[in-house]
């Protein structure tokens, strides 16, 4: 029996290029890399390794990526490690090795199993980056904000910054993932990832007392613009709830009693 | 802001809109210019969709329902007996601009109903567009329609603050114009659509020339078809689509299917179907001669004016061409897999990345997206299994049909249906 070894990193992205790093410098075979806040031991044939992210150390992975495939290409495998998967370090792990180990730029080789897993992974990430760019409904608050909470299925918030700091840059905003508790900020010049402390922490949407006069009048008449363009004649309940699955609805002004 | 009045203007005017089938936001890839508000986003955003599955992408409003004509189709023809409304340059804006600021919308498609003439409706549309772009450094998406009959000159206005014009030619032929608006001449649809096409293609020489020149109508223009108002054939519809993509570049034509709204002897009866499923095809064809590569004259035999409503255009063209398959996934050209019934654009991109590395087998292909259930008759790949019996078309369109499940089943059936 060949025992495994188990590399444990802190969650961050960086911290699994180093431990990618890693099984390259001690030559690891049967390896799994895991993150510390959902490993739990299994076995008691293997061997477990702490690794600490170093900055270097994983910048040297990422820049041979760079070299090697091309921009598209390796933009997945980050956007690949947003999804959460469970295992989906090992798949990247393995696409990895398999870039390294060839001459010729393979990233594009669909044939491979975990090449096509993360092409296909990646194309989740995107569709919900897409459906938070589609869906996000800001509210104007007292204080001149405009406010959005969300729940993502993926942690899309890295990918979501540079649209909305292009499209809103005469409006201070924020987004809010309340389910892993952070979000970006911007106040007019520059965007900043904020979290909040745990007892003002937000959990769902935020409260109507902090709403400025108009918001909910300007909310009804979206309410009565989306009622009205339906065409009740070409109804098509299962189209409807394919593009906009109900779990999108907590957070869709168009989708409350105002 | 008068809440409540503006809330009544806008059910009025947003329901007399909801008839134009476009909502697309996309083509235009404006930036936000000065700290502005808005962008421009390549592909569109559907930012939410109505209960019939339709995506909600721009504010799409009438300025307002009194019209001067009387076209049998249209919901505002005057002698139609319904509430009219009108909404201030001021109030459209300001819509747009809150709408926008809350995520809800890419922007504003603006149509009117045609009040005292042609110009002055076209101007007053021009009006709003300007007052976004300049006064409320907006950049977002705007779609203004051309007023058919509109001079020359507001047409060339219109393109410098809108992202996509359109006139809708509504009925595909002369003769069905004639027919259900008399009001309205063939030539007026035409006047601004060609307008706009010459200043597109000025614009397209001028940029290359110099980097200042302003842009105009970045999205192009569009057109719109209502589907089964008039005895048209889909011949007649797809080769007057052909005719306008040639003639006036036009980035889409949209197909509506015809939604009963008059009682009207030149007209479907009040409680006829719309016909959703003709329109499905027409847009499979539609895609067929935009992206697949297939001529008009592909899609039609002499004997057949209609396409078969049962299956998709593209495995209609291969039955009839039996001859040309099957073709070897790991040799055929690009364009020859595109052709292939199954085969969609990404899955043709994936094959020919991933058969630079290795032969591809049914178990690839599979994995890849294609769907063999179609495919696997006019394909062959590195296995030595695939469809030897020589199967007449007939055959191989009896076993696709019982191996698949259409949404659009209970339409095929010839019985009535009583609930």
């Amino acid at each position: 029996m060949t025992s495994t070894t188990t590399l444990i990193y802190d969650g961050s992205f960086e911290g699994f290029l180093t431990a990618v790093f890693t099984v390259f410098e001690r030559k690891l075979e049967n390896v799994v890399i895991s993150a510390s806040a959902t490993y739990a031991s299994t076995s008691l044939f293997c061997t477990e390794i702490q690794v600490f992210t170093e900055k270097d150390k994983a910048e040297r992975v990422w820049n041979t990526l760079v070299q090697k495939i091309k921009k598209k290409q390796y933009a997945r495998i980050f956007q690949a490690f947003l999804s959460e998967q469970p295992g989906i370090e090992n798949t990247l792990l393995r696409t990895i090795q398999y870039i390294f180990s060839c001459t010729a730029n393979t990233a594009n080789d669909y044939s491979h199993p975990d090449i096509l897993a993360i092409a296909q992974i990646t194309r989740k990430v995107h569709r919900e980056r897409h459906r938070m760019e589609a869906f996000i409904r800001f509210e104007h608050t007292k204080d001149d904000t405009y406010i959005a909470t969300i729940e993502p299925d993926f942690n899309v918030i890295p990918l979501l910054s540079n649209h909305f700091e292009k499209r809103y840059a005469d409006q201070k905003w924020l987004i809010y993932d309340v389910r892993r508790s952070y979000g970006i900020y911007y106040d007019l010049k520059k965007v900043e990832v904020i979290s909040f402390l745990e007892d003002t922490k937000l959990k769902g949407k935020i409260s109507s007392k902090l709403l400025s006069d108009k918001e909910k009048g300007f909310q009804k008449l979206w309410k009565t613009y989306y009622t009205n363009v339906n065409i009740a004649s070409r109804n098509n309940k299962k189209l409807h709830f394919q593009h906009v699955p109900k779990r999108y609805w907590k957070y869709l002004t168009e989708k409350h009693v105002i | 802001m008068n809440f409540d009045r503006i809330q009544e203007k806008l059910s009025i005017l947003a329901d007399a809109a909801k008839y134009d089938v476009s909502c697309s936001s996309s083509g235009s890839n404006r930036e936000n210019k000065n700290k502005g508000l808005g962008n421009g986003h390549m592909s569109g955003i559907c930012h939410a969709y109505t209960q019939d599955g339709r995506c909600v992408s721009l504010l799409k409003i009438l300025l307002t329902n009194h019209c001067i004509f009387d076209c049998a189709y249209c919901v505002t023809r005057k002698s139609n007996d319904i509430k009219r409304a009108a909404f201030k340059v001021q109030e459209v804006v300001d819509l747009t601009i809150n709408f926008y600021r809350r995520n809800y919308i890419e922007g504003l498609f603006l149509s009117s109903g045609i009040f005292k003439s042609p110009d002055y409706t076209m101007e007053r549309l021009i009006r709003v567009a300007k007052k976004l772009r300049e006064e409320e450094n907006f950049n977002g998406y705007i779609h203004l329609k051309s007023i058919p009959g509109a001079s020359d000159e507001l047409m060339y206005e219109a393109g410098l603050y809108a992202d996509r014009l359109s006139v809708n030619i509504e009925i595909p032929t002369v003769s069905g114009l004639k027919l259900l608006a008399p009001d309205k001449k063939f030539e007026d649809f035409v006047k601004p659509m060609e307008k706009v096409k010459t200043e597109i293609v000025r614009y397209q020489d001028e940029k290359k020339k110099s980097k200042h020149v302003p842009s105009y109508a970045p999205a192009g223009q569009s057109t719109q078809m209502i589907i089964g108002a008039t005895q048209e054939t889909d011949r007649d519809i797809m080769y007057s689509a052909a005719y306008y993509y040639k003639k006036y570049n036009m980035r889409r034509v949209y197909y509506s299917g015809y939604v009963p709204v008059a009682k009207d002897n030149r007209l479907p009866s009040i409680d006829s179907e719309v016909p959703i499923l003709r329109e499905n095809r027409l847009y499979q064809s539609d895609w067929l001669l935009r992206f697949y590569g297939f001529k008009v004259n592909e899609l039609f035999t002499p004997d057949n004016a209609n396409l078969d409503l049962t299956i998709d255009p593209k495995l209609a063209w291969a039955l009839r061409n039996l001859q040309l398959f099957p073709v070897d996934v790991n040799s055929a050209s690009r364009e020859m897999l595109a052709r292939v019934p199954g085969l969609g654009i990404n899955s043709v991109l994936k094959i020919l990345q991933a058969r630079r590395f290795r032969k591809l087998n049914w178990e690839h292909l599979r994995k890849i997206g294609v769907s063999l259930n179609r495919a696997s008759y006019f394909i062959t790949c590195d296995s030595s299994q695939w469809q030897r019996k020589d199967l007449t078309a007939s055959q191989i369109k009896h076993r696709i049909l019982q191996n698949s499940k259409s949404k659009f089943q209970p339409m095929f059936s010839p019985q009535l249906r009583l609930f």
